[in-house]
């Protein structure tokens, strides 16, 4: 077998990282294969996809019951995964970590549990005009089933802003009860202050949920210092299997909530009359989970801590900030969230007079991939009065070379729509 | 202009711009739809690209032949409603047919469009088409 090739800062430079992701050396239509779509979806190192194989080919078998070698090398390295979750979000124990499917079911879970059992009539939950739907529609669900009410704060007037940020201290009273809100923006990038929210949440004794499906790919995350109630994020983003993610939850409010699915490795007893159940975390991992997928995601976290994070981050920030430039100065072509504080690796946009989905369609003949359409924030596109944006979004992999083609590709939509 | 004709032409092209370039055109020579027909009852369920659809079947000289007006925010899709128009509109059941659509897409490079997302417009109308043209075959 090949060893888990982690390039060393010594050696850091974007191309070696390209080397750890053989998808990208492919070409399309004998163009180079352009990836802009990180945000939807990463792509995995090899390293991720070798730890894998491996752990199927050689030493595969089920979790926590088997007493047998097998068995228990494969439970060390799921509770492994968990330990190297906890402190890559800045969670103080990993029994805070509850393994999931993806953030989408981290938040599900949170209002199955926690919201079915303190949510009631009346009380209001705050989300934001930024959300993607996994973070309203369980909350509509939840509302409809309760009686509660959903408030939004809105999005500001004018393409190049961003979310009113003044508005939740209006938004944020005694009736609130949970604040959701994403801490990066899927569609256009922003950056939210969530560490401030948190503040405002907690003054009027509100729980917040954040959403960090984008911003734990690209943002230094501490839950510790947010002091957030629950943080979700999901694996496929973060260079990560699919099927694998997470939810973040203070220790006290996971103790105090009720079991999500029931089923085997969360009960502790089980008689005919009577069921106990384990703690957190085993109390909401019903089932045998993706443990291969967990421990996919351990090895793309080592993978991603091995790398040094400052010239990441200026390496995104710098490809955001050009992408922002240069499609700035391609006639007819609106950008969105401009002049918004802080954002990263998130670009949408709109051409005069081609629809975004045309536009991918053409990008595609040239290997260029990104993304038309809603971006599952259709209270955004409202807000704004589109009916979709094209996006492109940037990951450590991507090159300003990938950049140039985005730029070249547009420029030949254009000409053929004109 | 016939299915054959539409097969000839787009063979001429040996690159992907070419093809798109025509397919863009024949969409912009689409006979217009007028608004009022673009009602939400017209309208194609579909996630990424709005498509209004009307089928009527005409009645000429005791046979019937099967026509629709289609529209589309997109030029993309404004073309392969042209290439349906090519294959569907103004034919009878019996020279519908003589052709299988994915055999069609298929040969004019387009078949990405049929396949690939289900969920868009344009997909949903093909298949509104077919019920369409399936209820008339059995009546």
């Amino acid at each position: 077998m090949m060893p888990n090739r982690i390039v060393n800062n010594a050696e850091f430079t974007i191309e070696n990282i390209r080397r750890d992701f053989p998808i990208l050396l492919q070409e399309i239509n004998g163009y180079p294969f352009t990836y802009l779509d990180s945000a939807a979806s990463s792509q995995k190192p090899l390293c991720v996809i070798e730890k894998m194989s491996d752990a199927m080919q050689n030493y595969y078998s089920n979790i926590h019951r088997g007493l047998y070698q097998f068995s228990q090398k494969m439970t060390t390295e799921y509770e492994q995964a968990r330990m190297k979750v906890a402190p890559f979000l800045g969670a103080g124990v990993a029994d805070e970590i509850i393994f999931t499917r993806n953030a989408t079911e981290s938040i599900n879970l949170v209002a199955a549990t926690w919201g079915r059992a303190n949510i009631n009539e009346g009380d209001e939950i705050l989300l934001t005009e930024l959300e993607h739907h996994s973070n309203i529609v369980p909350w509509h669900m939840l509302a409809k089933e309760t009686g509660a009410v959903l408030k939004y704060v809105p999005l500001l007037a004018g393409v190049e802003n961003g979310l009113d940020i003044e508005a939740f201290s209006n938004l944020i009273t005694s009736k609130t009860k949970l604040v959701c809100m994403s801490h990066m923006s899927n569609v256009t990038g922003e950056i939210l202050p969530v560490k401030e929210i948190t503040k405002q949440a907690h003054a009027v004794g509100a729980k917040i949920l954040v959403d960090g499906s984008q911003a734990a790919v690209h943002l230094d995350v501490n839950v510790s210092d947010i002091d957030c109630d629950f943080y979700v994020i999901t694996g496929h983003k973060l260079y990560a299997p699919t099927g694998i993610g997470a939810l973040y939850g203070k220790k006290e409010l996971l103790d105090n909530m009720p079991p999500y699915q029931g089923g085997g490795e969360m009960i502790e007893t089980v008689s005919i009359h009577e069921i106990t159940y384990k703690e957190a975390p085993a109390k909401f991992e019903a089932g045998t989970p993706a443990f291969i997928e967990a421990i996919g995601l351990g090895t793309a976290l080592d993978y991603i801590q091995g790398l040094d994070n400052n010239i990441i981050r200026e390496h995104e920030n710098s490809l955001t900030e050009q992408a922002f430039e240069e499609l700035q100065k391609l006639d007819g072509v609106q950008v969105f969230g401009r002049d918004v504080a802080e954002k990263s690796s998130i670009v949408s946009f709109t051409i005069d007079g081609v629809h975004p989905h045309d536009a991918a369609t053409v990008l595609d003949q040239m290997g260029i991939a990104v993304r038309a359409g809603q971006h599952c924030a259709a209270p955004f596109m409202d807000a704004r009065g589109v009916p979709s944006t094209l996006r492109a979004s940037f990951a450590m992999y991507n090159t300003e070379q990938d950049l140039e083609s985005l730029i070249l590709g547009l420029k030949k939509v254009q000409k053929l729509f004109s | 202009m016939t299915v054959e004709e539409l097969l000839e032409n787009f063979a001429l092209f040996d690159d992907w711009e070419d093809r798109y370039q025509y397919l863009i055109e024949l969409g912009r020579k689409l006979p217009t739809m007028p608004d009022n027909y673009k009602t939400e009852e017209n309208k194609v369920k579909g996630c990424i690209s709005q498509v209004w659809i009307v089928i009527k079947p005409i009645s000429n000289k005791n046979k019937e032949y099967f026509d629709f007006l289609a529209d589309s925010d997109s030029h993309i899709v404004k073309g392969l409603i042209a290439v349906l128009r090519v294959m569907y509109a103004g034919k009878t059941i019996d020279q519908i047919a003589l052709y299988n659509i994915d055999e069609v897409f298929e040969s004019l490079g387009l078949h990405q469009h049929l396949s690939v997302n289900r969920r868009n417009g344009f997909y949903s109308m093909v298949e509104k088409l077919q019920n369409s043209i399936k209820i008339h075959e059995n009546a």
